[in-house]
């Protein structure tokens, strides 16, 4: 008995930046995986003590009772504009969001897309499962054509409520982005996947590369009315098709130091944004 | 102590801000506040500080939270529909216990209302700032130099408490050139300590949480509770208020902020006539200066409350005076400044009432 204890080895615990506490995520929910990614990543990173955490409204409002590291909980849609402001305080900290897509890309669509485009030094990690989980299971600005909810209970009709927002591609056409990524975590190879993609926007924000954003593609059991195994069946079907997985945009991977290199470098042309550039007309 | 110099009352107010270790500010452009913001983004990349221009007076608003939270003297300031706008984001601070200065240079309302002087946001500022129970502290200066004086004291008081603080100006205040001390600058290593900012624990304390959320019904009453022994506290200790010829007026006038300069050269020419007139003006809108009007009951035969609104802090002079004295009111709404002939006018007709 004393020789195999001995012989004991530790090969999976809590990470420290994840509190020991009980979540209140709904059995199957992935929230949990990519709260463990990210605690994994601050372990990893020995960022903890350094790191402020922003959680809205939403299913990871109550993030704050989880994550090891500071944290603040922000108004519904209003995490980016927090988080920069914590960013602009503490530069030397390391600062996150943690947002669903209700949160996310509806009631806070302008906060994403201006911090987006301010190229403010943060991490964002957006979750997105097509729908209003904290709620009780509404239409969501990414909920898919046809998608029954509780607030489209005939199906999503495009007609009448709209087309469902890739905000992935939305973001990719501003210029202060330096990183996003789809992700999702169906497998281990997937989580592996978005555990390396979450790491990676977490050492861009600690080498100032610049705004990274990881969408998760994710599921809702409880209310998609499914096993947490069917949702990621039903996930991989509709969803995937419809947010591809993949880099949207890397600026490291296209050679620029940062996102403002990169910038500078698609507004080559304009003579007001590149002052050393004699012009005609001008002094 | 610094020259006195001649300032806008809106650059005064940017200034002070300044000089109370105030380095970040975030704003959204409205008439007629431009001023703070305009200055805020000259002078703040000069102190190494942070003007940032939101996309949105939400947006603005919940900067200032996460800049408090993180341990920063921080401020915004908007006009009457962008406060409306903040109202969301002030309820989250006074309910996450976080500080922070918002300016009001208030403008005709409802709705877009007009871009001229009013002080029809009374209500808003001092019952219901946003959902939920709580209180904000409100200064109401009269003068430039108020402005200066109290958007310094904005930033101790609301430390000192944890609270919200607003300095209701309005555009006539914002506009006005009036020669003005400013404080002098204090040291930033001597702004208070925040061990309750969320900064980043460094391993060195358990982690800290600003939040406004409870699912406890009972928690979320017990912290109400607490917090309504902090506006107590200041209730007792924050009132402030400005008596003018009150010893043996029996005409007692009200009014804060931009009415209040009406209304003293109102009661000048009503002492002219041989009317003892006199002036109770609120400094502290919430807490209400009781205190005050307690002070001249005593004597005071009729109170004529003046406003640049329908009439909207004249429903706690009526609480104060309890039933104890006359209360009436004049006022002008819609963006229009009284002048001091027809407050004169009340005044007069008022004093012949009560002299019968």
């Amino acid at each position: 008995m004393a020789d195999n204890e001995k012989d004991l080895k530790v090969v999976f615990e809590r990470p420290h930046a994840l509190l020991p506490v009980v979540t209140n995520f709904c059995p199957g929910c992935p929230h949990g995986i990519v709260e463990r990614l990210v605690a994994e990543t601050m372990d990893e990173l020995d960022i903890e003590g350094e790191t402020i955490g922003v959680a809205p409204v939403g299913c990871s409002v109550i993030s704050y009772d989880f994550f090891g590291c500071d944290m603040i909980e922000a108004a519904h849609g209003r995490a980016p504009a927090v988080a920069t402001a914590v960013k602009r305080v503490h530069p030397d900290g390391v600062v996150f969001a943690y947002q669903g897509d209700g949160d996310l890309a509806s009631i806070g669509m302008a906060e994403t897309v201006h911090a987006a485009t301010r190229g403010e030094n943060i991490t964002v990690i957006f979750i997105n499962n097509a729908i209003y989980g904290m709620t009780g299971g509404q239409m969501a600005p990414t909920s898919l054509p046809n998608q029954v909810t509780q607030t489209s209970p005939y199906g999503r009709d495009v007609a009448t409520a709209g087309n469902p927002i890739r905000v992935s591609e939305l973001l990719n056409a501003l210029d202060g982005p330096a990183y996003i990524e789809r992700v999702c975590v169906d497998t281990p190879k997937n989580v592996r996947k978005a555990k390396k993609a979450i790491k990676k926007a977490f050492q861009n924000q600690l080498d100032g590369v610049g705004y990274s954003f990881i969408e998760v593609v994710s599921t809702c059991p409880t209310n998609w009315g499914m096993t947490p195994q069917d949702a990621f069946a039903w996930m991989r079907e509709n969803m995937l098709p419809y947010y591809p997985l993949g880099v949207v945009r890397d600026v490291t991977a296209d050679g620029f130091a940062n996102a403002a290199e990169a910038a500078a470098a698609r507004n080559a042309a304009c003579p007001i944004a590149h002052p050393e550039l004699k012009t005609e007309g001008g002094n | 102590m610094s020259e006195k110099v001649l300032m806008k009352g809106n650059e005064a107010m940017a200034e002070s801000a300044m000089r109370a270790g105030c380095r970040f500010f975030f704003g959204y452009p409205i008439t007629p506040q431009t001023e703070v913001a305009a200055y805020m983004a000259k002078m703040m990349p000069k102190v190494g500080g942070t003007y940032l221009q939101a996309e949105s007076e939400v947006a603005a608003i919940n900067m200032v939270y996460g800049a408090s939270a993180a341990g920063a003297r921080v401020m915004t300031s908007s006009s009457s529909p962008g406060i409306s706008l903040k109202s969301e984001g002030i309820s989250y601070m006074a309910g996450a216990d976080l500080p922070g200065v918002i300016i009001n240079v208030q403008r005709g309302g409802p709705g877009l209302g007009s871009i001229q002087p009013s002080q029809a946001d009374y209500w808003q500022a001092t019952k219901a700032t946003g959902h939920g129970d709580f209180h904000i502290v409100v200064y109401a200066p009269s003068t430039v130099q108020e402005m200066a004086d109290y958007a310094f004291k904005a930033f101790d008081t609301a430390d000192k408490y944890r609270v919200p603080v607003m300095i209701m100006a309005d555009g006539m205040l914002g506009q006005m050139m009036e020669p003005v001390v400013l404080p002098e600058a204090r040291a930033l290593e001597d702004l208070p300590e925040k061990p309750w900012a969320t900064n980043g624990h460094g391993h060195k304390r358990p982690h800290n949480v600003a939040n406004s959320l409870y699912l406890t019904a009972e928690d979320l009453e017990d912290l109400v509770r607490e917090r309504y022994e902090r506006y107590d506290a200041i209730i007792e200790g924050e009132q402030e208020a400005e008596s003018y010829l009150t010893d043996d007026a029996d005409i007692v006038l009200t009014a804060f902020g931009g009415a209040a300069r009406v209304a003293r050269s109102a009661v000048n020419a009503a002492r002219e006539r041989g009317i003892k007139a006199g002036l109770v003006r609120p400094i502290t809108l919430w807490p209400f200066p009781t205190d005050a009007i307690e002070a001249v009951l005593p004597q005071a035969k009729a109170f004529l409350d003046v406003e640049m609104n329908m009439g909207q802090m004249l429903e706690d002079v009526r609480l104060a005076v309890a039933g104890r004295a006359p209360v009436e009111f004049f006022g002008r709404t819609g963006g229009v400044i009284p002048n001091p002939d027809e407050v004169l006018a009340a005044i007069v007709a008022l004093n012949e009432k009560v002299g019968e």
